[in-house]
């Protein structure tokens, strides 16, 4: 069952200001993950303490990076639950998990960071990971290039 | 990192997904509750069983750590003795020797 929006409306916030999109509704999620080229990331938000707690600083760290995806949006699983199933559907050969972060690449997922990637670790640490994910896939001259 | 893990007064291993070995051969996967007389309690639980899947133990758990968990049970508990090893799943590696 969803927690009250007040609860969570920080949880949003701590990701959306900065830059990433939040998907409320299927219709969101369709419009913004169809068919199309180019970086983007999906952050599957949750209210979770530990793991949430971790993840959220973390992709604020990375995404102070130079490079970074183009596009960036967010669901929030446990909330926002259709615009959460649908998201998942373009990610379907992974299980589903919260938090978790989903990198595409011209439609197809190139990296994924489950949960128990997540737990336990210091943001840093996750960050750090994001960011070798965003050099190895969003460097403008590496996916130029096709690698 | 201190201030990002709300449940404080628990295990260290409370909310991280791990490994859960039985001398017999069996493997869950699931997210660490606690550890009582009666076991240990698991959540969002998947199992191996080497007597009905036709992949190896390490093959398993490179599955789960590559594409996620994939959920048997809701709960479980294993039972301590059965309990032979835990390690966070994100650690694992296979026994040598």
């Amino acid at each position: 069952m969803p927690y009250h929006e007040m609860m969570v409306r920080p949880m949003r916030e701590e990701i959306t200001r900065h830059g990433v999109q939040e998907l409320r509704t299927v219709a969101d999620v369709d419009a913004a993950l169809g068919p199309g080229d180019g970086t983007v990331l999906v952050f599957v938000n949750s209210v979770c303490g530990c793991a949430a707690g971790g993840a959220r600083p973390a992709l604020a760290l990375a995404l102070s990076h130079s490079v970074k995806p183009q596009q960036l949006y967010t669901v929030f699983a446990g909330q926002d639950l259709d615009a959460t199933a649908r998201a998942r559907s373009y990610f379907a050969d992974f299980q589903p998990s919260s938090p978790s972060v989903a990198l595409f690449r011209d439609g197809e997922v190139v990296h994924f960071v489950h949960r128990h990637m997540i737990e336990g670790r210091p943001p840093q640490a996750i960050a750090a990971d994001l960011v070798a994910a965003f050099d190895k896939y969003c460097s403008p001259h590496r996916a130029a290039k096709g690698k | 990192m201190s201030g990002h893990v709300f449940h404080t007064g628990h295990e260290e291993l409370h909310g991280v997904t791990v490994v859960v070995e039985s001398p017999s051969g069996m493997t869950w996967v699931g997210r660490y509750h606690e550890r009582t007389d009666r076991g240990v309690l698991l959540h969002d639980v998947a199992t191996h069983d080497p007597a009905t899947s036709d992949q190896s133990r390490a093959a398993w758990i490179q599955r789960q750590l590559k594409f996620g968990v994939r959920i048997d049970q809701k709960h479980l508990t294993v039972p301590n003795p059965d309990a032979a090893r835990i390690v966070r799943l994100a650690a694992w590696e296979p026994v040598s020797g």
